[in-house]
């Protein structure tokens, strides 16, 4: 525990030397938000409100970059090998970097959710202990993918090609950009596969329906399985040399990872009402604002 | 009475379808200073990293203070040191900050301020480990390993890449340690490293261990000889140059002719007095006592360094 928490500390002040991180982790996170905020919500509080759950997303959805950009960074240069001299689990290196997460990224949270109270004054957030456990399952939940995707690819460029890949497809089809409601019906079903959809819908209905995490089980239930399964099939894969030989059926396993999703995706497909609850929470929202995507 | 501190028997490394490590056996003693000498890729740092517990070995045998370094991994690492060849500290780590977070991994340690400064790296205990030189980084990372006070210390290539002077700097800290009766296992592939900071050396080359013993063993292996190097205008068959007078054998290596002579005067001018007669010229001549590299070429046919 001690040796995870020491490393949990180190890892914390690299990061914040680090500037590419602050870029990704502070400045773009806070653009987002003054571009969702000023622009598309115009500044009215009840359309920021309901923009709330989109910017947080972004944010903890950032997440995977990071941990996995630093998990293959360490191991192209021979850092990890000099951790593996010392007598350090796997676990320990995996557990230290989601921890040090929670701490980069709960104050970037909180940090938006005053601006949105002091400059777009928003008053009403919702139920916040079910937002701040569902941040942090998904600090948890897209962290521990950023470091499956980092033990699954070889290089740098590999890795940064999965993750483009993953980004556009996690903030385009899940509605962190462009309201689920509006998308097509076609991409709409295909965001019902994908964990950020449920994540920004979990967001906004905690934040726009006062939403307790019992009334988001589902939503929950399907994060914890997720962050366990991600975390779990890390740690299998977990690779402390670059030239370490990738397990044949290592990329099997790090599709296992999505099982969690395909299950509900199929689920909500059939039976859900999660399309339907988020143009309802759209058409809801008290503003004659079109959402970003209409105005294309 | 020495106790071994360090076994290998018959290891065998493979990479795919390369033997790297071809069943090499030696054994280190409690305070000794061993070397393993050979060419890049002759298996060193594959033998050594098997040992740290890095590698898993294919084949064979190897206990490190008693201990198994697959089966006892962490009691293994708790009791040695070691600076790796390709490795790495993050950029925006300080030189304080990291070895008091290798410090923290560790049930025994020394005290990390003592060590920077024994390292002389006093001075620069605030600077990221980015900012440090070749000289400097390598210095941290002797300080490192001996972070936890290990009983054996692995050095794989310790002064690889670095300039003379600095490389001169790490010579007085291994001397150091050599002094304070540490167990010390460094590759190397400089014979003067080998031959200055070690007790005993193995010669590795093509994953085989191809002789060992004190430097002094081992050159005796060329007999009481004076090493005579000479370059020539054209090329000479080597029977005839062994046959001259004084010389013991000639043997060729890169186009150069390296004569043991038993007595060197007379050896230098029959061969000068062979060349007249065969209308050939002498562009070199050197005369050296034989080194360690002498017992490789003759063991091996090659230079060391290629």
């Amino acid at each position: 525990m001690k040796t995870i928490l020491t490393l949990a500390a180190v890892r914390i002040r690299i990061t914040l030397r680090n500037k590419t991180f602050l870029f990704f982790s502070l400045i773009m996170p806070l653009a987002i938000f003054f571009l969702y905020g000023s622009v598309f919500a115009k500044g009215k509080p009840e359309a920021v409100a309901y923009l709330m759950g989109p910017i947080l997303s972004f944010t903890v959805m950032g997440t995977f970059w990071g941990l996995s950009m630093q998990l293959v960074t360490w191991r192209e240069q021979g850092i990890l090998r000099r951790f593996r001299l010392a007598p350090i689990a796997a676990s320990s290196m995996i557990v230290s970097s989601i921890l040090a997460n929670y701490l980069l990224i709960l104050p970037t949270v909180i940090f938006e959710l005053l601006l949105a109270r002091f400059i777009y004054h928003v008053t009403t957030f919702g139920n916040l202990i079910s937002v701040f456990v569902l941040v942090i399952l998904g600090i948890t939940a897209f962290g521990a993918m950023g470091l499956v995707v980092a033990s699954v690819t070889n290089t740098m460029q590999e890795t940064q090609i999965i993750n483009q890949l993953l980004w556009f497809a996690l903030i385009f089809l899940s509605g962190a950009t462009v309201p689920l409601a509006v998308l097509p019906h076609m991409v709409q079903r295909i965001g019902l596969f994908l964990p950020a959809t449920y994540f920004v819908y979990g967001l906004q209905r905690a934040m726009l329906a006062d939403a307790h995490l019992y009334t988001l089980g589902t939503v929950v239930f399907s994060l914890i399985a997720w962050a366990a399964l991600a975390s779990f099939i890390s740690s299998q894969l977990f690779r402390w040399e670059p030239e370490a030989k990738l397990p044949r059926n290592a990329k099997l396993w790090a599709v296992a990872t999505i099982l969690p999703f395909v299950l509900l995706g199929i689920w909500e497909n059939h039976n859900g009402k999660l399309l339907a609850t988020a143009a309802y929470m759209m058409e809801g929202r008290p503003t004659e604002n079109t959402p970003p995507a209409d105005k294309r | 009475m020495m106790t071994p501190v360090l076994q290998v028997e018959n290891l065998v490394k493979r990479y795919g379808d390369v033997e790297a490590v071809r069943g090499v056996s030696f054994s280190v003693e409690e305070g000794e200073v061993f070397g393993l000498l050979g060419p890049n890729g002759a298996g060193k740092t594959s033998t050594i990293e098997v040992l740290e517990g890095l590698r898993v070995a294919d084949g064979g045998r190897a206990t490190v203070c008693g201990l198994d370094p697959q089966k006892n991994p962490n009691e293994l690492k708790n009791e040695i040191g070691a600076t790796l060849q390709a490795t790495s500290l993050p950029d925006k780590l300080r030189v304080s900050e990291a070895i008091r977070l290798f410090a923290s991994f560790y049930k025994r340690t020394r005290n990390p301020d003592e060590l920077l400064k024994r390292f002389g790296l006093e001075e620069k205990r605030h600077s990221f480990y980015n900012q440090l030189s070749g000289g400097q980084k390598q210095r941290l990372a002797l300080a490192m390993a001996l972070v936890n006070d290990p009983r054996v210390l692995f050095l794989d290539e310790p002064t690889a890449g670095l300039d003379p002077q600095v490389r001169r700097e790490i010579y007085v800290i291994i001397e150091e340690l050599k002094r304070e009766k540490k167990t010390i296992v460094l590759t190397t592939h400089y014979i003067e490293e080998a031959e200055k900071l070690c007790d005993r050396v193995a010669i590795i080359d093509h994953g085989k261990l191809i002789a060992s013993g004190t430097p002094r063993e081992l050159k005796q292996r060329s007999g009481d000889t004076t090493r005579v190097e000479v370059r020539l205008a054209k090329p000479a068959a080597k029977e005839a140059l062994s046959k001259l007078e004084g010389v013991a054998d000639a043997l060729e290596v890169d186009g150069a002719y390296v004569l043991h002579c038993q007595r060197t005067a007379p050896a230098i001018v029959s061969l000068v007095k062979y060349l007249e007669a065969q209308g050939n010229e002498l562009v070199s001549l050197e005369i050296a006592t034989p080194s360690l590299e002498d017992v490789f070429i003759e063991l091996t046919g090659r230079r060391l360094r290629d």
